[in-house]
């Protein structure tokens, strides 16, 4: 475990020293949600939903899961480049538990996630009407755990992936789609069936949707329409507990040789 | 001056002979094979203890793959690896208590500090309080790094960031050091600065090295050499036994037919050449009176003729029937 702290603190220490990074994590969520959030803040409605949501407040939830899904992504890449040369090569030929890697280097990913999450959300009372301490002290949680299950998401990619433009690909045709299919933009209730269907197998909507609650609190109509909280958070704890015992085994795995009688030399 | 930094590690073969009987590495009969391709075909190599032992072969000849498998990060089809009397393949986290890595692409995070990198390698040993801090400052200091602990690894030089390496891969006290091309791409001065920290850490430690290099001047370094060549030990031995078994001299001619003078020098003299390009190459045991020989009948078809004492490159030529590629003066580099 001690291995897996020291982790985690190279993560942060890496980050305090390297704050432009902040830049592409908070900055570009900030502005889709101010693009899109305005482009589309009248034509918005939220079918079953309180009439006097705005597009921009609709948004907010999503944008806060896409601040951690960015966060995720950009950690994640820096894992290719580590495994192949550098740091994290010599962290695997030291005598550590395997599962402290992973921990360590999800824990470290989630404490950076959160943390770029967490400044975005300071802004929550000036746009969530009814925001409370409590409903941020709760939506910040929820958020630990979206960032906990995208970043072992993240690892598990990353480690099976040679190269940074492997990993780019798998960005735009797996985890850019989780974010436009978990009820970020747009609501499962007002979707075409497929998309609906797609949507509610989504390990994401789940985060999406408890953030969604945690920070609205009880609104009716939203509520009937999302998952319920305890169904989310289930959920998330799952999808978590699932993917870091897959990375676990791959880590574990040493490339084994080939069929040594298939080979020609 | 080569001659005389060869004397360095002496204390370390009195070691030797204490335990003569007891290789610490033992690799045995060795295979790995890549999807399609063949990396590693039944090697076998033993490293006595204090020993330091230099895997000598081109780019592509196996040495990363067999660095690969001693640092645990491969799992070979065939054969063993015991190092310190623990089989690494059966049990890998013993194996890493007792094998210190250092790799060619440093293993140190260039935006943390020195001191950082080694106190937080300390921890993944299972070093932490005060045993780490003395075990860091003991390191810093014998590497001449205390003033630096402080900078972030990634404005140093490279030589200072292989120093670095180099203590990191010696903070849990390894019985056994492995290196992948240690000295590649540092400047003379600061190549012999790293193998005098080498020399001054095994003697300290009574530790064995294992390294791999496709550079002559490391391999000349170490007490004994073993030709790696398309997956294969091709010979070993210690570098003055390879070369004194090519007898006493290499006859270098730089001719414009070098393939056609072969043949008549093979037909007269009875001498097989060997052609490196635009030169021929005779061993013979006294070069000073084959010469004489040479000018008298085959001046027309020369151009200049050169004597000198075999090196490992011409063991190597010998060997494989190929020149060492990757060198300095990088002749031929393309090979399988």
């Amino acid at each position: 475990m001690n291995a897996a702290l020291t982790l985690v603190r190279r993560e942060v220490l890496r980050f305090g020293r390297q704050r432009s990074r902040m830049i592409g994590v908070i900055a570009s969520p900030v502005l889709f949600w101010i693009v899109i959030g305005s482009g589309l803040n009248n034509s918005f409605q939220y079918p079953g939903g309180p009439q006097d949501m705005s597009y921009l407040e609709y948004f907010y939830p999503g944008t806060l899961v896409l601040v951690v899904l960015f966060a995720a992504i950009f950690s994640s890449i820096s894992i290719i480049e580590d495994r192949n040369q550098g740091f994290l090569q010599a962290v695997l030929v030291a005598p550590i538990p395997r599962v402290s890697i992973v921990l360590g280097k999800v824990l470290g990913i989630t404490a950076l996630a959160v943390l770029q999450a967490g400044i975005f959300l300071l802004a929550a009372p000036l746009i969530v009407s009814g925001a409370t301490a409590g409903s941020l002290l709760l939506t910040f949680l929820v958020l630990i755990l979206v960032a906990l299950g995208l970043s072992a998401l993240g690892f598990l990619i990353a480690w099976s992936m040679d190269s940074t433009q492997g990993f780019h690909a798998i960005m735009n045709l797996l985890l850019v789609p989780m974010w436009l299919l978990s009820g970020a933009l747009f609501p499962v209730s007002g979707s075409a069936p497929w998309v609906a269907a797609v949507m509610n197998w989504n390990p994401l909507m789940y985060g999406v949707s408890a953030t969604r609650k945690a920070l609205y609190g009880v609104i009716p109509g939203v509520s009937t329409e999302l998952p319920s909280f305890g169904t989310s958070i289930s959920v998330l704890v799952l999808f978590w507990i699932l993917v870091v015992t897959l990375a676990v085994f791959r880590v574990q795995k040493r490339q084994r040789s080939s069929n040594p009688r298939k080979a020609v030399s | 001056m080569k001659k005389q930094r060869r004397h360095v590690p002496q204390p370390a073969s009195k070691h030797r002979t204490a335990v003569p009987d007891r290789p610490v590495v033992n690799i045995t009969n060795l295979s790995y094979s890549y999807p399609g391709q063949s990396a590693l075909t039944d090697v076998s190599i033993s490293v006595s203890t204090g020993e330091r032992l230099g895997v000598l072969g081109p780019n592509g000849s196996g040495k990363s793959t067999l660095f690969r498998i001693l640092s645990t990060l491969l799992l070979p089809s065939e054969g063993g690896v015991e190092i310190d009397g623990i089989d690494i393949l059966q049990s890998p986290d013993e194996g890493r208590r007792r094998t210190g890595i250092v790799f060619q692409s440093s293993g140190l995070d260039p935006k943390l500090t020195v001191a950082e990198n080694l106190s937080f390698h300390g921890h993944f040993y299972g070093l932490s309080g005060v045993t780490l801090a003395n075990r860091v400052h003991h390191l810093l200091q014998s590497f001449g790094l205390l003033e630096r602990k402080d900078h972030r690894v990634e404005i140093l030089s490279g030589g200072l960031q292989r120093r670095v390496e180099l203590a990191r891969g010696l903070l849990h006290k390894p019985a056994v050091l492995v290196l992948d091309e240690p000295s590649t791409g540092l400047d003379p001065a600061a190549r012999l600065d790293f193998w005098q920290f080498l020399s001054q850490s095994m003697k300290e430690g009574g530790m064995t090295v294992l390294l791999t290099t496709h550079l002559l001047d490391e391999a000349e370094r170490c007490d004994r050499v073993a030709i790696l060549d398309r997956g294969r030990i091709v010979v070993s031995g210690t570098p003055a036994e390879l070369k004194a078994s090519l007898g006493g001299d290499i006859v270098v001619i730089t001719a414009s037919d070098p393939h056609r003078l072969a043949k008549r020098i093979r037909r007269e003299l009875l001498i097989d050449g060997t052609v490196v390009d635009r030169e021929l190459h005779l061993e013979t045991k006294d070069g000073a009176r084959l010469i004489p020989r040479l000018v008298k009948t085959f001046s027309a078809s020369m151009e200049a003729v050169t004597i000198r004492k075999p090196g490992l490159q011409d063991v190597f030529l010998r060997k494989t029937g190929h020149q060492l590629g990757g060198t300095e003066n990088d002749g031929e580099g393309g090979r399988g």
